[in-house]
């Protein structure tokens, strides 16, 4: 096991499989001679050429729209998006093509695509450029939507996610790139659509992913200190969604909190309290809370910015609400 | 021009530069966040183009706005304020260093997501077509901003609809790390007008009387023919595409080039040359400016931060 970053788990992943498999190729702004903005494919560009790491020019609909075309053709092409924000200039393709081709098209031909991208709050970019929109693309079935929270997560998932025959969006968070942590040696894969138990515990379940990971499991730490155990499940992946986990969690608990970094109205949570209620009603002891991002579009200003996104205190308390 | 005009507008330049300079180190020292575009070598853009409108001209731009905004009339009081996410902003600290704006100056904003306000400048003129008055609307991007969908989609509908565009091509030779050439199938930006059957031209964005006469004579077709126009201005950012660019994909020797043809050198010994001014008069202008820098950085410190309420304020108008 050796212990990476985020951002060299993405990279590994993305390198193994360009490695693996020719049809595999990088189209997106600034993922060649700038080296990605945010660094994940440094030296690409050198190692691959320009055919296989391909800066666009600054097209959303190009990327995305192109990227379609080239996997029903047969290749493997991984779009990138500068930020998810990016992605509303080119929503048609994302979320009324992408999904749609081939089921409509009754299965003629697949689409092998991933779209990288990046998005979420706290760096003060404001509000067009902070956003953490999960859960509205979580809603077109013929999507898959997967969100890692951890470096050994985000690599077998993205090596699953290029090898699969489905459109996939990948959402990394751009404050994570430097989150540290195991990975195994050599070559592994993720299933998607799996979630997984990231922490035991038999008093409260949170439910979370992504960001919503890293500050949970903070919680959890803390929460242990007043001999509070929280046991932690990561969605990993919101379309297809596994509640497997979630709710056999919840039987022993009876207690959840659910924590994502997107608003709260029509959001991740909302899906997963319903799911609860819907799937194990019985075993229900008090309200699921739902921790979220203030109903506001995200401010510049640092003090708000931080006050608007869901913080550690508001696991915490969440959690001693549900347990009172 | 009157040479008290000219004088002006050096100041201005000269504002700009030293008002972004300071930025840079506030930058460094952790007292401004998120991204922060300078406009250090476009400075003489802005400055010709703004000196040439009316009051009236509305003038939109990108996330690279601090210089438009001062050119606009915002003070640097306001600026700094913005940048340094205080209450005293002009957007309250909500908008940062990308949203500049200040409607009572027609400056609309400071916008970031790359082309997205071309429309919106369309949309503008649809309401002064609608209004019936000869407003012009000033529309600023850059040459990266050409390849995405809504600028083809806003100058088809601007000449369709006979809309009084002022369409301006900040040519900076690069879109973030991207030359012109590796992204754009014309390298000459203004030739995509002709697409579009509309009047264009090109001019030196490094010369502040040429941007100035070139503005003009666009403005006064675009109000007196009722059409939009395209204005290319060859320009240059000596500064990376924002704080924290590592750089890679230019070479220093061009960097140097560029900045030996300083826009704000280039004026200096032209003032001198047409004798405007003297070396004294010009040092005494670079010393208001660099005053006015320093008040507005002593002003934005003492400015107090948005209050917490503000978080939840102008979600809605009703
Ligand atoms: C739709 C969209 N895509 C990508 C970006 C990220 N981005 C911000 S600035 C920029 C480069 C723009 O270059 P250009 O239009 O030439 O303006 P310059 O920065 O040179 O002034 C990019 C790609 C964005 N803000 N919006
Ligand atoms: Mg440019």
């Amino acid at each position: 096991m050796a212990k990476i970053t985020m951002r060299e788990a993405i990279s590994q992943a993305l390198m193994e499989e360009m490695d693996r498999d020719p049809a595999v190729f990088i189209m997106g702004e600034e993922v060649g001679v700038w080296g990605g903005t945010y660094a994940v494919t440094k030296g690409f560009y050198d190692k691959y050429g320009a055919a296989r790491v391909k800066d666009t020019p600054i097209a959303e609909n190009a990327i995305i729209g192109g990227a379609i075309g080239a996997a029903m053709v047969g290749q493997r092409p991984i779009a990138e998006l500068m930020t998810i924000n990016f992605g509303f200039s080119a929503m048609d393709y994302i979320i009324n093509q992408a999904p749609k081709l081939h089921y409509m098209f009754g299965g003629q031909f697949t689409l092998p695509l991933v779209i990288r991208a990046v998005g979420g709050g706290g760096r003060q970019l404001g509000a067009t450029h902070s956003q953490t929109p999960d859960a509205i693309f979580a809603h077109f079935p013929g999507l898959k939507v997967v969100s890692p929270g951890t470096p050994e997560d985000a690599k077998g998932l993205l090596k699953s996610a290029i090898r699969s025959n489905d459109p996939i969006l990948f959402i990394e968070h751009a404050t994570m790139y430097q989150v540290r942590g195991e990975v195994p040696d050599g070559e592994y894969t993720i299933p998607i659509g799996k979630s997984k138990v990231q922490r035991a515990g038999k008093d409260v379940t949170i439910v979370t992913y992504c960001k919503g990971l890293e500050l949970s499991m903070k919680a959890a730490d803390e929460l242990a200190k007043q001999g509070i155990e929280v046991e932690v499940v990561d969605l990993r992946t919101l379309r297809p969604l596994d509640m497997e986990p979630v709710i056999e969690s919840f039987k022993k608990t009876n207690r959840a909190v659910v924590v994502e970094e997107g608003w709260k109205s029509y959001g991740v949570g909302s899906e997963i309290a319903s799911r609860i209620y819907e799937e194990a009603f019985d075993y229900v002891d008090a309200p699921i809370i739902r921790v979220a991002q203030k109903e506001v579009p995200l401010p510049y200003n640092r003090t708000l910015e931080q006050a608007a996104l869901p913080q550690v205190a508001d696991i915490t308390a969440a959690v001693k609400e549900v347990l009172k | 021009m009157k040479k008290e005009q000219q004088l002006d507008l050096y100041y201005q330049m000269v504002l700009i530069r030293r008002l972004e300079e300071r930025g840079a180190e506030l930058y460094q020292a952790g007292k401004i966040g998120g991204f922060m575009h300078l406009y250090i070598g476009q400075e003489a853009v802005s400055t010709g183009l703004i000196a040439a409108r009316e009051p009236r001209d509305r003038v939109i731009t990108a996330y690279r706005d601090h210089g438009v905004a001062l050119n606009c009339g915002i003070s640097a009081n306001e600026v700094m304020a913005e940048l340094l996410g205080k209450a005293t902003g002009m957007s309250k600290g909500k908008g940062g260093s990308m949203h500049m704006a200040d409607t009572s100056k027609n400056m609309w904003g400071g916008h970031a997501i790359v082309g997205g306000h071309l429309p919106i400048a369309s949309g503008f003129a649809i309401g002064d077509q609608y209004a019936g008055n000869d407003n012009i609307t000033i529309c600023m991007f850059g040459d990266g901003a050409t390849n995405i969908g809504y600028f083809h989609e806003a100058l088809n509908l601007s000449k369709t609809w006979g809309l009084r565009v002022l369409w301006v091509c900040e040519n900076n030779q690069y879109g973030m790390g991207t030359a012109v050439n590796r992204a754009s199938a014309v390298d000459e930006i203004r030739r995509k007008a002709e697409g579009y059957g509309m009047k264009n031209s090109e001019v030196d964005g490094m010369d502040v009387m040429k941007v100035y006469d070139a503005a003009k004579e666009a403005l006064n077709f675009v109000r007196n023919e009722s059409q939009p126009y395209l204005l290319e201005i060859d320009t240059y950012r000596f500064r990376g595409h924002s704080m924290g660019d590592p750089e890679r994909y230019r070479k220093a020797e061009e960097v140097k080039k560029w900045q030996e043809n300083d826009p704000i050198g280039i004026f200096n010994k032209q003032l001198l040359e047409k004798k405007v001014a003297t070396a004294k008069v010009l040092d005494e202008i670079e010393a208001r400016a660099e005053a006015e820098v320093v008040k507005a950085v002593e002003f934005a410190e003492a400015s107090p931060e948005p209050a917490m309420a503000e978080l939840f304020t102008d979600i809605y108008a009703d």
